[in-house]
């Protein structure tokens, strides 16, 4: 058996690549548990998700051979993360603005219409009867 | 079909595959399929936290210390130590080193069990001090509102991810025991390339949750 | 004369076992179609006794609180009992793998795990209408779905369960259509039905798992009061709207894109014409995919969602019109001085083009900020999803369940009753559902299982149109099943069409072709090739 491809021509990835990445990973472990306990306001989080991304990439790349694999594998993970991303921006533009919710509203446009002049009883044409279904 | 002997080197090809290439490489994509369902069914989750963090910044902050950063980042170095034998015991069986493979896979199998039993305690202690989801929330100790969201938020993340190491456990002491009775080899090791891909998911997963939850700076 | 192959996929191995736990995908296939037509008679029937309370205003044969639960079991069963798995899983799943020349899909296992799981959640549903049943609508709102008394637990875990047979046919549609081709078979040489599953499996696969969080959410919810959905506890009840309608809109496309798949089929072999704009139609099926998850917003506009943000979904609603519209163009195009001959499948893909037309455009009716306000949560709405789905998913099913009928039993149904069938669908459909646009439009709201006087020739009218649709069905369901017995055996090729599928025996051998098949042409090579009709 030759050492570094297996019979379908896999690539086998040396135990040095392996060894690097897990060091790596437990560099940027230490990394951010650090960055955590300075004080940077809302960089904190961008910090520790940057990091987060980091490992996940060395985690994807090496350990989950996206780098040597077939290519059509890292579309189906970059798809993925990109539906993901879809669904958390656009209910996160919903959340953030939701407080903003028909300014107009506050004044009404045309004051002199009928649902605004509450004390006089509608003078419309529709005959008011009563509306409520009857049972059988 | 894929069971049985492991003489002769097409045994583990099944009647509708007509190469064995093929048969792995609808393997492994079946496998990353699965893993983008994944990554979206937890992503509902990290769009509920992002949803409630934003709304309560400083609750989220307040409720966080009172997660052990120490036994947090414990469990870290196990779950990413664990994920570099997994992708070594691989790399054995594609040498064909049966018998280092079968113990990096029981390392993996170890450790993932060692953060079980931090995770037990960590949750037990949470138990005891009634920080616990929803309307089951007793503690008082912290400051800001509806600290109960955080611990709903915790339990249901760590939760589904401890499903997801015990779910791991099962596949990797499967493949274990696989291996031992010399079904896999360079020839053709799926199962075991398999609950790597998924093996590797878990601790990315992971490796999102501990800072989002551990670490809000 | 035709015959039937002695030996089929129907007769190779017998007893009950031999069927339950197949790996074969043809008979996978029709334990799924069995299945799904059962959901179907029972969410018929549950529409049925909907449209008999509205027969008149007031109560008829039913309370209101059975009223509520009625019309949500007709949207559960219907949705996730029927049409999500109906093209897909049975017509998809008989016909993927022999339109791409394989003798299997790539997972058989996976594919009868996913019929199992299928019944298993199946179950779960039916036990929550024993006890209970959930009256919450199909949609599952919060904070109703987590206050009411009703099984709401017992269905959203059935429902959870089935989303994994519905993820396990795409991620197996997905995998199949990449590594099973046959030699010869190249991307654009697929049948445009083959691209239908293709877009429609990715939608499975990235939008199942959210609605399988959202369900296990609610559940909590009820269970454990995580207090997630409550606003009483700070939590987000329009968050859950986010969560279901990020699923449910893009499975309104895992409903209607294998039915377009099945329409560019039939009109190419019944128009004996090359289809026109085959990369056009392809590509627009995967633009709707991904459109489709752009979307969801549009079922908030009135739920408290910011101008800016309803303006926005509002736009990219109305992007979804273009891939659409170029699918009916393109069909149109297909048809113009072909030679059309009007068998029953025809008949369906003309009746497809017709109701799904007015399905589509009401739609943008709804996607518009104004007009929405007015039609929110009325009988427009519901109109306009029946249109889309049984005006379109429906009658695509039907007609491609007549289409292939012969393939699967190698026998032919009864054409005269065929064309009796449809033409009671088809009035019966209009009559039922074009009335409810008019009385959405005059201010009636949808679920409520009363109404003012002035609505009550509408209503009365719809609800007849219901019963002559249920005739259409009945005979249909007859005629069908006689076939199966009794029809004239079909011959390989009834149709003359140049696809895969039609190149081997009807009912075609266990695994498919006799030997591994290379295509020399493409699916709709008309211009150069037609074949004969076996009948
Ligand atoms: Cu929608």
């Amino acid at each position: 058996m030759s050492g570094h491809s297996t019979h379908e021509n896999r690539h086998v990835v040396s135990f040095k690549t392996y060894l690097a990445t897990g060091t790596a990973l437990l560099i940027l472990t230490a990394a951010t548990v650090g960055v955590s306990f300075i004080k940077l306001g809302g960089w904190n989080a961008i910090a520790a998700v940057g990091i987060a991304c980091l490992k996940a990439i060395l985690v994807a790349f090496v350990f989950m051979h996206l780098l040597y694999d077939k290519k059509i594998f890292l579309v189906i993970f970059s798809v993925a993360i990109i539906f993901l991303t879809i669904f958390l921006a656009l209910t996160m533009f919903d959340i953030l603005s939701r407080g903003e919710i028909y300014p107009d509203y506050e004044e009404p446009i045309e004051k002199n219409a009928v649902i605004y002049k509450k004390a006089e009883p509608a003078p419309t044409g529709e005959p008011v009867e009563d509306s409520t279904p009857k049972n059988h | 079909m894929t069971s049985g002997n492991s003489s002769g080197h097409r045994a583990h090809l099944a009647h509708h595959f007509s190469e064995s290439s093929q048969q792995s490489e609808s393997a492994r994509m079946g496998m990353w399929i699965f893993i983008l369902t994944e990554v979206l069914l937890f992503g509902g989750l990290f769009v509920a936290y992002t949803v409630y963090r934003s709304a309560n910044p400083e609750m989220f902050y307040n409720a966080h210390k009172h997660l052990d950063i120490h036994l947090g980042t414990l469990n870290t170095i196990v779950l990413i130590t664990s994920s570099l034998t997994m992708a070594l015991a691989i790399r054995s069986i594609q040498l064909n080193d049966r018998k280092k493979s079968i113990k990096l896979l029981a390392t993996t199998f170890a450790l993932a069990a060692v953060f079980l039993i931090v995770k037990y305690f960590e949750y037990s202690h949470k138990f005891h001090l009634g920080q616990l989801p929803g309307k089951f929330y007793t503690y008082t100790g912290i400051e800001g509102s509806n600290p109960h969201i955080f611990f709903s938020v915790y339990f249901m993340m760590t939760g589904l991810h401890g499903i997801h190491v015990i779910a791991g456990m099962i596949a990797i002491s499967w493949v274990m025991r696989i291996t031992i009775q010399g079904r896999l080899s360079s020839e053709y090791y799926t199962p075991m390339e398999l609950t790597g891909l998924y093996w590797h998911l878990v601790d990315m997963i992971w490796i999102f949750l501990f800072p989002l939850l551990y670490l809000i700076g | 004369m035709n015959k039937i192959p002695e030996v089929n996929y129907l007769n190779a191995d017998r007893g009950i076992k031999s069927w339950l736990f197949t790996l074969d995908h043809k008979r996978i296939g029709l334990l799924y179609l069995f299945s799904i037509m059962a959901a179907f008679l029972l969410g018929g029937v549950f529409a049925i006794l909907i449209r008999l309370e509205l027969l008149g205003p007031g109560k008829d044969i039913m309370e209101a609180r059975t009223y509520n639960q009625i019309f949500t079991l007709h949207g559960a069963v219907m949705i996730f009992l029927f049409i999500i798995p109906s093209i897909p899983a049975s017509l998809g799943n008989f016909i993927l793998p022999q339109m791409i020349g394989a003798k299997d899909v790539a997972f058989p296992r996976l594919n009868l795990l996913s019929w199992w799981i299928y019944m298993f959640g199946a179950i779960f549903a039916v036990i929550s209408m024993s006890a209970g049943s959930v009256d919450t609508g199909w949609t599952f709102y919060t904070p109703y779905s987590t206050t009411t008394s009703t099984s709401v637990v017992a269905m959203t875990l059935g429902i959870f369960i089935l989303g994994f047979s519905s993820i396990f046919t795409g991620l197996n549609f997905i995998v199949t259509i990449h590594k099973m081709r046959a030699p010869g078979q190249t991307w654009f040489r697929l049948p445009l039905f083959v691209w239908g599953l293709y877009a429609t499996a990715i939608i499975q696969v990235l939008a199942t798992p959210v609605l399988g969080i959202t369900v296990l959410l609610l559940i909590l919810e009820r269970v454990a009061g995580i207090g997630i959905f409550d606003p009483a506890m700070g939590g987000d009840p329009v968050l859950f709207q986010h969560f279901f309608w990020f699923y449910s809109h893009p499975a309104v496309y895992i409903m209607i894109l294998p039915g377009m798949g099945i329409i560019s089929e039939l009109i190419s072999t019944f128009s004996q014409k090359k289809i026109f704009g085959y990369k056009a139609i392809a590509f627009s099926s995967l633009a709707i995919a991904f459109i489709s998850f752009l979307v969801w917003g549009h079922h908030m506009f009135v739920s408290g969602q910011s101008q800016l943000a309803s303006a926005i979904f509002s736009f990219l609603t109305f992007l979804v019109g273009i891939p659409s519209g170029i699918k009916i163009f393109n069909w149109l195009a297909t048809l113009y001085k072909g030679k059309i001959r009007f068998d029953t499948p025809m008949l369906y893909a003309f009746s497809f083009l017709f109701l799904f037309t007015i399905g589509g455009l009401t739609g943008m009716f709804l996607g518009t900020l104004a007009t929405d306000v007015h039609l929110h949560d009325t009988y427009f709405v519901v109109a306009h999803f029946h249109f889309v789905m049984v005006g379109g998913t429906v009658m695509a099913f039907f007609g491609g369940l007549h289409y292939w009928w012969p393939k699967f039993w190698g026998r032919m149904y009864n054409e005269i009753w065929a064309k009796i069938s449809i033409a009671f669908t088809f009035v019966g459909f209009n009559i039922t559902f074009l009335s409810q646009f008019l009385l959405g439009a005059k201010g009636m709201p949808r679920r409520y299982y009363s109404y003012l006087e002035q609505f009550q020739s509408l209503h009365g009218f719809s609800s007849f149109g219901s019963w002559i649709m249920a005739v259409g069905f009945i005979i249909m369901a007859i005629y069908l099943i006689y076939a199966v017995f009794k029809g004239p055996p079909a011959g390989d090729n009834p149709w003359g069409a140049l696809t895969f599928e039609w190149r081997t025996t009807s009912p075609p051998p266990k695994e498919n072709f006799k030997e591994t098949p290379t295509l020399t042409h493409g699916p709709y090579d008309y211009d150069k090739i037609i074949p004969k009709r076996t009948i």
